[in-house]
């Protein structure tokens, strides 16, 4: 079977294996994978800006607390149907990566991780400040999401199959923009700038719009997180957080689709499993298999996956997307065009 | 890739439980987590992460538990307690939360730490009718609306209670003391300073000046600068212990000398004073409730030997000098009190024994009881003690003194 | 006056410990051009290791020494083992391999030691002088002569020597560098254990202002970022320079500006970065780099 006819067939099944999922498990686990679909949305939204174009971010946390609240404040003061509070906050979201996507243009690499990184920190403060908006230190509760009646299921299945839903919809959209124009673009920019602008790609519109588009899949996952968990305080988005989303991104796979699943799946479970194994070295563990992950699988589990379909002939487009990923990233000033290749040292 | 994945799903989980569409929880028959032999408890405690230094506290409870065992558990039932990490973010809380009732099929959440940790469980804790007892923060709002979540109770001091009693230090022994505030910027350090501006209205204490920090903040010196240059002959310090310890070297370094009054969560010898050195602590006013674990007023006490010995029998690695580690040991001990209490082994004759509470501990000083009283009373323990430092240790002063948090 | 003058040292005292750190993280950045994350843990650990050594009797002098040299074996294991089978491959793994080290490092601190606040001696004592009515710690003094001093040694080299040129080597180009006859992994073996040596000397030298636990570090890490980026990533002179303006300048706007709040006072090094690096990127001391396309 060619890589072309497995593809799809693989998502069938993942997609099969999603919906079977909540009929076998426990109400803890069904949330567990709810929480985890979430993520994913916004491990993607990481990815596509990241992966794709380039461009490092390590505040991703920061929509996702925006998101957050923006629909936990639609949903208490303003009343909106928890579901509406969905393209609000994706909405607003948007607006902020737009924001923050106009001075990014002007940095790149360490620079813009340091800039990004700064925001992250800064959200759990500015939660607090805003606290007339936000509860601040006492945080937010919003009402248990049930299940409707006609739907026949338990208000955690429902939970689950309106997470999974959106996060379908969020996949099957990103991976048209990648693999069209806009996707050529992108690539095109992450690899090598100066040459994507001779080519006519507009750069600011790209690069803004990526950071837009992507903040807005973090606010959507923030605020679908947020709804399954049912409380947040400026506590539940820490530094930590962005530095999950990033893991997440290697781990799965820099530049593909599939690696946000995978990715959402080991940071929502590997430190659960840490801890489970000992709680005093919980951390030590889930350090441990992190760096193993990198040693292992460096192209992330979706690296993988593609060493193991290469046999088969490849389509172009997204696979040239992964193997420039991550190597015209960070590391200098201005060195988005300049080769900088590091060597494995003998 | 296929077969790898499915099998990564199936081995991630269990299988769901017979009640039907989810939502777990007690149902009819039995309670869940007990059975003629044993008991199981949960808890969600920050084992890694900025608060780390509280795990301390699960060391101290699962000593207690276990030397409870070695005597044959409480009627006949051992205790299991088991403990989740959720370095003190809320979202984990929850999962931990979710998991402890309907995966491992607790009886009884006990004393899971952090306020916004707890405020994001009781919701779903109460609605599940399983008891949150006995948890771990001093924040008001556990025992103000019984009503609103009768299943979940605190347990320590809180902290307007705590706040009341220094606000009448003051006004007993400082009439006019022009008060300068270090608080930390959250729900424990608001929940003091807000219950200590209460207790002072009216009076001639007041508040001159008051500054925030972070838990993330390297240094509180700009902070602490500040309050010096107000004015202020008096020194309220709303810390935990490492902010605390920084809060009394800065000052020891300056030429500001005021009344120095440091809240209980930040008393410890062992965490704060001895990092400081013992001589730039001297005249410290704080409060306590159990019995100093540091102090040699206890050395012979036999409360404290048990503690002490069982400690180090059954948690090696913990401290016994820690008072976080005494905390979870006498919490604990109110468990185990309130599960030999319990008239029927069920959840709420759970709550009904804990709300019924009136009872000595024998880690608590003496002269404060645990006493609650279903809806009219919903707080635990509202007695604490004075204590000063007298440069080498702890000393009590005056009486036990009773501070309701609420006045009606 | 006073008041401003104290805040002034303060900011200028605080701004040190910032400075320290962050020398060994732009130390890292200029041996091997990438920023790491478990810096502040790695020099924790040494921290703790120095705090150890005492435990057991050793006179502070003694124990400072050998965790310095315990520090830079250590770093160059830890480039050799944990980072050498990452460090061909793209940028991104070998950051996630530092952050995983971050969690690592620190958990296993907490399990080895605790979790606990504890003191750590000065290499200086605990008097003080006074400055126009503002208390001006030896500490302080010391500190600062020492960060000078590495810097200077530092300075000597990178400029001077050949391990030094084959480290700023390195950093730019591993390829062309091997094809000159330079030992790429050596030379990052070296950078690693110097960065990890002075890492640990920012550990001794923080700690006992802010007492000795697993997060200590933390806190700090984000403030020498701020000194790192105002400085210049590849000075080291830079650093220190970017921790004294960024230390005065927290200082400062706690204590003046009234609506940045305690609370807020993150910002102070925040903006500094985000100011820097939109009108200045490559700070006051750094090298500019050059795109080719």
């Amino acid at each position: 079977m060619s890589a072309k006819r497995l593809r799809p067939a693989a998502w069938g099944v993942v997609v099969l294996l999603a919906v079977l999922l909540p009929f076998f498990f426990n109400a803890y686990r069904v949330g567990q994978f709810t929480q985890a679909a979430a993520l994913a949305i916004a491990v993607l939204g990481l990815n596509l800006l990241v992966g794709y174009s380039g461009q490092i971010s390590l505040g991703h946390g920061a929509f996702f607390a925006l998101g957050a609240y923006a629909s936990a404040i639609s949903i208490t003061d303003l009343g909106v149907p928890y579901l509406l509070t969905l393209p609000i906050a994706g909405a607003v979201c948007a607006l902020a990566g737009f924001l923050l996507g106009l001075p990014a243009l002007r940095l790149r690499g360490l620079y813009l991780a340091l800039v990004t990184l700064g925001v992250a920190i800064a959200t759990p403060q500015i939660i607090k400040r805003a606290d007339g908006l936000t509860g601040g230190t006492q945080g937010m509760s919003l009402d248990k999401i049930t299940a409707p009646a006609w739907s026949g299921l338990a208000d955690d299945q429902w939970l689950y199959f309106v997470t999974l839903a959106v996060a379908a919809l969020m996949f099957v959209v990103a991976g048209f923009l990648v693999r069209g124009r806009v996707g050529r673009a992108l690539v095109a920019i992450r690899d090598n700038e100066i040459a994507a602008r001779t080519m006519g790609v507009d750069l600011a519109r790209f690069k803004i719009g990526v950071f837009a588009v992507s903040a807005m899949y973090a606010g959507v996952g923030g605020a679908l997180f947020t709804i399954s968990i049912g409380f947040l305080a400026p506590e539940s988005f820490p530094l930590a957080l962005s530095f999950a989303f990033l893991a997440a991104i290697v781990v799965g796979g820099l530049a593909t689709i599939g690696g946000a699943l995978f990715g959402a799946l080991f940071i929502e479970f590997v430190p659960v499993y840490a801890a489970d194994v000992d709680e005093a070295l919980a951390g030590v563990i889930y350090g441990g298999v992190l760096i193993l992950f990198m040693y292992l699988l460096p192209g992330g589990v979706m690296g993988l996956v593609r060493r193991i379909s290469s046999t088969k002939a490849t389509p172009r487009g997204t696979d040239d997307a992964q193997a420039g990923a991550g190597h015209r990233l960070g590391g200098g000033a201005a060195d988005a065009g300049a080769a900088r290749e590091r060597v494995r040292a003998q | 890739m296929v077969a790898l994945l499915t099998l990564a799903l199936l081995a991630s989980g269990c299988g769901r439980s017979d009640e039907g569409g989810g939502g777990g929880g007690g149902g009819g028959g039995s309670d869940p987590g007990i059975t003629d032999k044993e008991i199981k408890l949960g808890g969600s405690y920050p084992f890694s992460g900025p608060a780390s230094a509280y795990r301390a506290i699960a060391d101290g409870a699962k000593a207690q538990f276990d030397f409870v065992n070695s005597k044959g558990g409480v009627d006949g039932r051992k205790i299991s307690f088991q403990t989740l990490d959720d370095a003190y973010e809320p979202p984990k809380a929850v999962a931990n939360a979710r998991r402890l009732v309907e995966q491992e099929q607790v009886f009884a959440l006990f004393n899971t730490l952090g306020t916004p940790n707890n405020l994001a469980i009781w919701d779903y804790l109460n609605q599940q009718k399983v008891p949150q007892a006995f948890v771990a923060t001093g924040a008001s709002s556990w025992g103000a609306d019984v009503a609103s979540h009768p299943y979940t109770t605190g347990w320590q001091p809180n902290y307007v209670t705590e706040a009341k009693i220094y606000a009448d230090y003051l006004k007993k022994n400082k009439e006019n003391a022009k008060v300068a505030v270090l608080y930390q910027n959250d729900g424990f350090g608001k929940d003091l300073l807000g219950g200590f501006e209460g207790a002072i209205e009216g009076s001639g204490v007041q508040v001159v000046a008051k500054e925030s920090y972070e838990v993330t903040d390297p240094t509180i010196t700009s902070q602490i600068r500040k309050l010096a240059g107000s004015g202020a002959d008096t020194f309220l310090n709303i810390t935990t212990p490492k902010f605390s310890a920084l809060a009394i070297a800065t000052i020891a370094k300056s030429d500001w000398k005021p009344l120095h009054i440091l809240n209980n969560v930040g008393a410890s010898k062992t965490l704060v004073l001895k990092p400081v050195g013992f001589e730039n602590a001297k005249g410290i006013i704080s409060t306590t409730y159990f019995k100093d674990p540091d102090s040699p007023e206890w050395a012979d006490d036999e409360a404290m030997k048990e503690y002490k010995d069982n400690v180090k029998k059954f948690e090696p690695r913990a401290n016994p000098s820690d008072s976080f580690t005494a905390y979870g040991w006498t919490a604990a001990a109110t468990m185990v009190k309130a599960l030999d209490d319990m008239k029927e082994p069920t959840r709420d004759a759970l709550m009904d024994s804990i709300r019924s509470m009136d009872t000595e501990i024998p880690m608590l000083l003496p002269g404060i009881n645990v006493k609650m009283d279903g809806e009219s009373d919903g707080y635990p323990i509202e007695a604490m003690q004075i204590m000063e430092f007298d440069g080498e240790n702890w000393k009590l002063q005056g009486d036990v003194i009773e501070a309701a948090a609420q006045d009606e | 006056m006073d008041r401003f003058i104290q805040v002034l040292v303060d900011g200028w005292a605080t701004g040190s410990l910032y400075g320290a750190l962050a020398v060994a993280v732009v130390l890292i950045y200029r041996a091997t051009g990438i920023v790491n994350f478990a810096q502040g843990e790695l020099a924790m650990f040494s921290t703790f290791i120095a705090w150890g050594l005492m435990q057991a009797g050793l006179p502070l002098g003694l124990a400072v020494l050998a965790t310095l040299a315990l520090s830079f074996v250590g770093g160059m294991l830890i480039e050799r083992v944990i980072i050498r089978p990452v460090e061909g491959g793209e940028v991104l793994t070998l950051v996630i391999v530092t952050l995983g080290l971050y969690i690592l490092v620190n958990s296993l601190a907490g399990w080895i030691w605790g979790f606990g606040n504890r003191a750590f001696p000065s290499l200086f004592g605990d008097g003080s002088f006074d400055v126009a009515g503002a208390a001006v710690p030896y500490e302080s003094i010391g500190i600062v002569v020492v960060l000078i001093a590495l810097v200077a040694i530092l300075f000597a080299v990178f400029q001077r020597t050949k391990v030094g040129l084959a480290m700023r080597a390195v950093a730019m180009n591993p390829e062309s560098s091997r094809l000159h006859g330079i030992s790429v992994g050596r030379t990052l073996m070296i950078g690693w254990g110097v960065a990890a040596l002075v890492g640990a000397l920012a550990g001794v030298l923080i700690a006992p202002r802010l007492f000795l636990d697993v997060n200590f570090m933390g806190a700090v890490l984000i403030y020498s970022f701020a000194a790192a980026t105002l400085g210049g990533f590849d000075s080291p002179l830079g650093a220190l320079i970017g921790g004294w303006i960024v230390g005065i300048a927290e200082g400062l706007a706690g204590t003046y500006v009234d609506f940045i709040g305690s609370d807020l006072k993150i910002l102070v090094p925040l903006t500094v970065i985000l100011v820097v690096l939109l009108i200045r990127p490559t700070g006051l001391f750094g090298s500019a780099e050059v795109a080719r396309a």
